[in-house]
């Protein structure tokens, strides 16, 4: 609605303008104005995003890596080769030497559905309660919100602190009140993967609950004045007119994060590195291919993005779908 | 009065103050809660503002010790605390901190107006004109935000050393603009969907293009959507590790603060307290920005999501 009168007033010019250049002309005076804002933004994603991902493309079915690699410094061309399939056939085969796909992406969706799952029930919690007249409230959301303000790399150090095995304070609790042998909490077990899970449920209810806040302040109030009316108890005004309400902000919430989620590099990378088995999720391994050992294995990390980037476009694109039957758009 | 005058201050006059503002009918219902119900809401919000605040606290703690006290197995809040360690970190003792500091601040900054800027025209092309390639545009902003980007670092590596970028500061940027550009300009845009377009059309009645329409009206009007794309822009590029140690150039002196750290993290496993002190100081900035955006976070932010 809002956009159909500006293309009215865009369609007028061009009609009565004249068309020395013919279709194409017309065409460019029409949109001109829109080409011109989104130019820029057109130019260097295309430039910084597309080559990098087409090549990227490309590289997984060759058997790129550092030995085969151009290398200008010592003036060796490319000597990598076209390899077809192989390495999405070894990746998917679940062999070990190829990371062991479907162990990692077992933890991949754990990370990402435990996080997400979190992020939305602590989000919605703490934005119901922010919603509230209380005293104090701008206080409350300022501190809420501060673990989203803290760059990545210093919450990490302040978590991997914490969860230090020996003088971190969760251990130096568990003495406290009697356990005499308290994990190591960073170390080579499943732990690690729960401790990690922890620190980024902290880092991402922020981002959730300021949404939904915002989701919340556009609910009208007549809606929970009618329900009132009605006799509708608490939990049946949040059940009917609160969930609802947040419907469209929530179906954003989710898709993001679980986008976001599936990818975020910096927190296990910063807490347990790359070298932990235990932590392992798909775009770590990724640049554990990529970066360590001697091999520096291109293909494979770059196998590994392509499978990433097509297991969430399946996701995204069934997720739209069910939504628009439902009468939701989501991005 | 122009148009445009009227316009604005119709729609201001007509258009409730429900952005940002408390929901009204909570005063109705904050009558009729109970005593108890006020202490239970208060404490668990308290209890979650801890645990928000609680690991940071404690590098704040940890920064007054002496790097020995800082590995006790029985950790006390305050144990013979010093400023040493920043004054330490500050004198350069364990590398050219304040100079991590400017290119860090150069850095984030350039990204955070590039970006915004960019974001904005783009965001509000999509809002106002249907033009072919629109959605299309919008969901390869999706799109680009599935992919692992830090597997991009070869091909990445590989362009800006093509167009003579790898190394410099503005290689950098651009990268950092590209991953913030999708959400930003979705943010954007459906913060711009809430501004009405009667404000568009009387600028255009007063004689402004499109491009003075959208710099000398809707822009000032979209602050509270300007404000959080700054922040997420700014966060983008202020901590962020893996870029920058594979496109800025090797000596010492080109490193962000974030990189810088990661060096000395490795060399002096053991000297927390230094660490702790020299992540405060890089907290400080993205804190300063987060607190002067924070009024307009949740207006800024609840208008992406809520469509209509």
């Amino acid at each position: 609605m809002v956009t159909s009168t500006a293309e009215g007033t865009s369609q007028g010019r061009g009609a009565t303008a004249p068309r020395p250049w013919g279709r194409l002309g017309a065409f460019l005076h029409r949109h001109w104005y829109a080409y011109a804002m989104v130019i820029p933004v057109v130019v260097v994603v295309g430039v910084i995003v597309l080559i990098p991902l087409l090549q990227n493309i490309y590289f997984s079915f060759t058997n790129i890596n550092d030995s085969t690699i151009a290398n200008p410094v010592l003036d060796r061309p490319a000597r990598y080769e076209v390899v077809g399939l192989d390495n999405y056939g070894n990746v998917l085969s679940g062999d070990p030497s190829y990371g062991d796909f479907y162990d990692i992406l077992v933890r991949t969706l754990l990370w990402t559905f435990g996080s997400v799952v979190f992020h939305y029930l602590f989000g919605l919690v703490l934005a119901v309660m922010l919603n509230r007249t209380l005293k104090g409230r701008g206080l409350y959301r300022v501190l809420l919100i501060l673990p989203w303000a803290v760059p990545a790399f210093v919450s990490a150090f302040a978590w991997r602190y914490l969860f230090n095995a020996d003088y971190g304070l969760f251990n130096a609790g568990l003495r406290g009140i009697g356990v005499a042998d308290p994990p190591t909490w960073l170390g080579q077990s499943n732990l690690a993967m729960f401790a990690v899970i922890v620190v980024n449920i902290w880092l991402g209810v922020p981002f959730t609950m300021v949404a939904l806040l915002g989701g919340l302040q556009s609910i009208p109030n007549e809606l929970y004045e009618a329900a009132e009316i009605d006799g509708a108890t608490p939990w049946q005004r949040f059940a009917n007119v609160t969930l609802p309400g947040l419907r469209s902000v929530s179906a954003t919430v989710i898709l993001l994060g679980v986008i976001w989620t599936f990818n975020v590099f910096s927190v296990i990378f910063l807490i347990t590195g790359t070298n932990n088995p235990n932590t392992r999720i798909l775009i770590t391994y990724a640049f554990e291919r990529f970066f360590s050992g001697s091999t520096r294995d291109y293909a494979i990390a770059a196998t590994y993005g392509v499978l990433t980037l097509s297991m969430l476009l399946v996701f995204t694109t069934i997720y739209l779908r069910v939504l628009r039957r439902q009468g939701e758009e989501a991005w | 009065m122009t148009a445009t005058e009227a316009v604005v201050q119709t729609e201001s006059r007509r258009s409730p103050p429900r952005r940002g503002g408390p929901p009204q009918r909570s005063d109705g219902r904050a009558l009729r809660r109970s005593p108890l119900a006020s202490v239970g809401l208060h404490a668990a919000l308290i209890m979650a503002s801890f645990i928000a605040i609680f690991p940071i606290f404690w590098v704040l703690v940890t920064s007054f010790k002496p790097d020995e006290n800082a590995l006790e197995t029985t950790p006390k809040l305050i144990n013979e605390p010093t400023v040493n360690n920043y004054s330490e970190v500050l004198a350069g003792d364990f590398g050219p901190f304040l100079t991590w500091f400017g290119n860090s601040l150069l850095i984030a900054g350039l990204t955070t107006v590039i970006g915004v800027f960019i974001s904005a025209t783009t965001a509000y092309a999509v809002s106002r004109f249907r033009f072919p390639g629109r959605r299309s545009m919008m969901l390869s902003f999706l799109v680009m935000q599935m992919f692992p980007f830090v597997v991009l670092i070869v091909p990445l590596y590989n362009l800006l050393l093509t167009f003579g970028l790898q190394g410099s500061v503005i290689g950098l940027v651009l990268v950092y603009c590209t991953t913030a550009i999708p959400f930003c300009t979705y943010l954007l845009k459906g913060y711009f969907d809430t501004i009405p377009i009667d404000i568009d059309e009387a600028g255009r009645v007063d004689g402004l293009s499109p491009f003075g329409v959208f710099w000398r009206l809707i822009l000032p009007l979209a602050r509270p959507g300007i404000a959080v794309t700054a922040f997420y822009a700014f966060l983008t590029a202020w901590g962020e590790v893996g870029f920058a140690s594979a496109f800025l150039s090797g000596n010492s002196e080109g490193k962000t603060l974030a990189v810088g750290l990661q060096s000395f993290v490795s060399q002096t496993q053991v000297l927390w307290g230094h660490l702790a002190a020299a992540s405060i100081l890089i907290a400080l900035p993205a804190v300063v920005v987060f607190y002067l955006v924070q009024r307009s976070l949740v207006s800024g932010l609840a208008a992406g999501g809520v469509k209509g």
